[in-house]
């Protein structure tokens, strides 16, 4: 009987392009592909609606995906200069400890050992207006008399938003900036300092460029995290009041699920991810021209 | 344009001395040489006088000033690193221009200083590359031109020549001699080759586990060396020394050999010495220079040579030791051969053979 033989190589890979196609590439068709249909969740015969680019544009053309867009990226923005300049704080004071560092190093990443909905929940704590912890202490600290309103008034509540994931992952910053501290060579700081450099100065011309590679991938990192914030925000404000957080994901998650408009909320979605996508390879640009400028590059 | 002063500096790592209680006077305008053999102090020393290290001990002054307490930018050095310390982000024009921008000069000024000690090293073709463009040689340049550019009181060298090939570093030898003569700024220079310290001193210093063992001009510390230390670690090929003892005022060596004491040296009756002769005083005969009034001859087979050119280095073996010696206008020599060698004993030495201190009176 003629048995069909595929070649050893074919055999070896077969499972884990049958695992690739089964969880990466199958979604990520049906998802395209429902983003040009009207496809609603409660009733699944309209995945075969092909509308064509409908969905696209009526996303563009909508005022709450553009506020939900901007915010996103006024969130990241805030959060990683934010963390990147505290970060930077931190390594460069922790880099200086002789004693107990390891053990600060590890108390330092503590906060990204929590998981985000937890984190969300105990900022939600924090700022609450009525027993929140900071608001206590406010008052009793005679700083206000008043309850503020911390995730009831819209700017605020992003700012609390903004607190939680700068507590989170400013670790993240700390931890790869002092990596970049350890590994500066000694030489040029030191001629830097015969060259006549105050303190500040060896930092800002000698050590901060040195520094830049390690800033950029954290920033790279840190961007992919944040464009795609969730966990936090649901908890924390569910995109309210009155929309007032509402983040990219925050909208599309409730566009899909709860409003049931598939095919939109994935339209959306994959705008969104253009933006991960401009924000990541904008660092990446950055990291290489630091690394070139320092000659570590090709 | 200033002297510096060590007095009983002292540097210690915790409990650990490494630098023991140094005095150095350095005049105005100097070429000092600090040599010895690696991990004798000599880096730590110079990082003390640039500021890169805290004093333990004692007192640095530059000029008339104590600078023991002044950071480094306050003291007015500028310091070549053994590996060129260049800022890597910077081209070879900002590098040079770096400590004028940081002391707030013009943009004129700066691109004049630049231009000046750019024209100086021959840099000026490679103004705007960047340090990692560069070959070792032109790395070694750019900090020197980076050094040159202040004008500082004092130049300080970390062994900045240990990165180079042999070739360039005779060449860069020349140039930093050349440097020196033309600015006439005080130079503190470190190294652990002897023969970089021997043609760039006006004085060296020989350092030996944290201790100055000896001061002087090159010739003084090659004729005249206080130990066996220095008259081996100075001049090539090292000193022969050969274990002997003085008895009836002659000098006997392991072998039995007895050789006339040499003259100007103070040793007493059966005292334990070694016998020190530099191969250029120890010659075969009719290939050695005009014999002086104090000669001695032994015979001595040949077991290896090695051809220089105008010399050749005879290896032999005297006494049980091997001992260099040195042929002038030479001919070709057989293994086993044996050749009378004088020995020209006023320029021979004696040291002490427990402390090693030299006997010369
Ligand atoms: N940071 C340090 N901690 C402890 N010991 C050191 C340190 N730096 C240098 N030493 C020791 O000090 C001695 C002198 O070092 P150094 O001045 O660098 O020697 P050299 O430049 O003459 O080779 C060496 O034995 C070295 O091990
Ligand atoms: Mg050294």
């Amino acid at each position: 009987m003629y048995q069909m033989r595929l070649p050893p190589w074919l055999v070896l890979l077969l499972p884990a392009f049958v695992i690739l196609l089964a969880v990466v590439a199958i979604p990520l068709v049906l998802s395209l592909y429902s983003s040009f249909t009207a496809f609603q969740l409660t009733r699944p015969e309209t995945i075969t609606r092909w509308i064509g680019t409908f969905n696209y544009g009526k996303a563009m053309g909508d005022a709450n995906f553009w506020a939900a867009f901007g915010r996103a990226v006024l969130l990241l923005t805030l959060a990683l200069n934010l963390e990147m300049l505290l970060g930077l704080g931190l390594a460069v004071m922790v880099a200086k400890v002789t004693l107990g560092q390891r053990l600060l190093r590890t108390m330092m990443m503590f906060p990204m050992m929590f998981s985000p909905i937890l984190v969300g929940f105990q900022f939600k704590f924090i700022f609450n207006d009525n027993v929140g912890l900071l608001n206590n202490a406010l008052q009793s600290l005679g700083l206000t008399d008043v309850a503020i309103p911390w995730l009831v008034d819209g700017n605020l509540a992003f700012l609390a938003i903004v607190a939680a994931e700068v507590w989170t992952s400013t670790s993240v910053f700390a931890i790869l900036i002092l990596a970049g501290i350890f590994a500066i060579p000694q030489d040029p700081v030191e001629a830097a300092r015969v060259d006549g450099c105050t303190p500040w100065q060896t930092f800002r011309y000698v050590t901060l460029p040195f520094l830049m590679p390690f800033i950029y991938i954290a920033m790279a990192i840190r961007s992919l995290d944040v464009a795609r914030a969730y966990d936090i925000v649901q908890v924390m404000t569910a995109g309210g009041p009155a929309r007032r957080t509402e983040l990219l994901w925050t909208l599309i998650g409730r566009t899909g699920y709860v409003d049931a408009r598939m095919g939109y909320a994935n339209a959306m979605g994959y705008i969104a991810i253009l933006l991960s996508i401009v924000f990541t390879v904008y660092f990446f640009r950055k990291l290489t021209t630091a690394r070139t400028s320092l000659g570590m590059g090709d | 344009m200033a002297e510096v002063v060590l007095r009983d500096v002292v540097k210690t790592y915790g409990a650990l001395p490494v630098v023991h209680a140094i005095n150095l006077d350095i005049a105005h305008g100097e070429f000092v040489v600090l040599v010895g053999p690696s991990g004798c102090g000599k880096s730590t020393t110079l990082r003390m006088i640039a500021g890169l290290e805290d004093i333990s001990g004692g007192e640095v002054r530059i000029g008339d000033r104590m600078v023991n307490d002044l950071p480094p930018r306050d003291r007015n050095i500028s310091m070549v690193f053994q590996n060129y310390a260049l800022y890597p982000h910077m081209t070879v024009r900002e590098n040079l221009g770096f400590s004028l921008h940081i002391a707030k000069r013009s943009k004129p000024e700066i691109a004049k200083a630049v231009a000046e000690a750019a024209d100086i090293l021959s840099l000026t073709p490679l103004l705007d590359r960047k340090p990692g463009q560069l070959s070792g040689g032109q790395r070694q340049r750019v900090a020197m031109g980076r050094a040159i550019v202040r004008h500082p009181d004092v130049f300080l060298f970390d062994e900045p020549l240990s990165n180079l090939d042999a070739k360039l570093r005779t060449q860069m030898r020349v140039e930093i001699k050349r440097l020196h003569q033309k600015v006439g700024t005080t130079i503190i220079y470190v190294t652990h080759d002897q023969v970089e310290a021997m043609t760039l001193a006006d004085r060296i210093v020989i350092m030996r586990d944290g201790h100055i063992v000896q001061i002087g001009t090159p010739l003084e510390v090659f004729e005249r060396p206080v130990n066996s230390f220095v008259a081996t670690f100075i001049g090539s090929p090292p000193m022969n020394l050969m274990p002997a003892t003085v008895t009836g005022g002659a000098l006997r060596l392991a072998d039995g050999t007895a050789l006339p004491l040499p003259p100007g040296l103070s040793a007493h009756e059966g005292q334990a010495v070694q016998f020190g002769v530099r191969a250029d005083n120890i010659m075969p005969e009719g290939h050695s220079l005009p014999p002086t009034a104090h000669m001695a001859h032994v015979d001595m087979p040949v077991t290896l040579t090695e051809p220089l050119g105008t010399e050749t280095l005879l290896f032999g073996t005297l006494a049980g030791t091997e001992v260099q010696a040195k042929m002038l206008n030479p001919r070709p020599v057989r293994t086993g051969e044996v050749l009378r060698f004088g020995i020209a004993l006023d320029k021979c030495h004696l040291f002490d053979a427990e402390t090693g201190a030299s006997l010369r009176v």
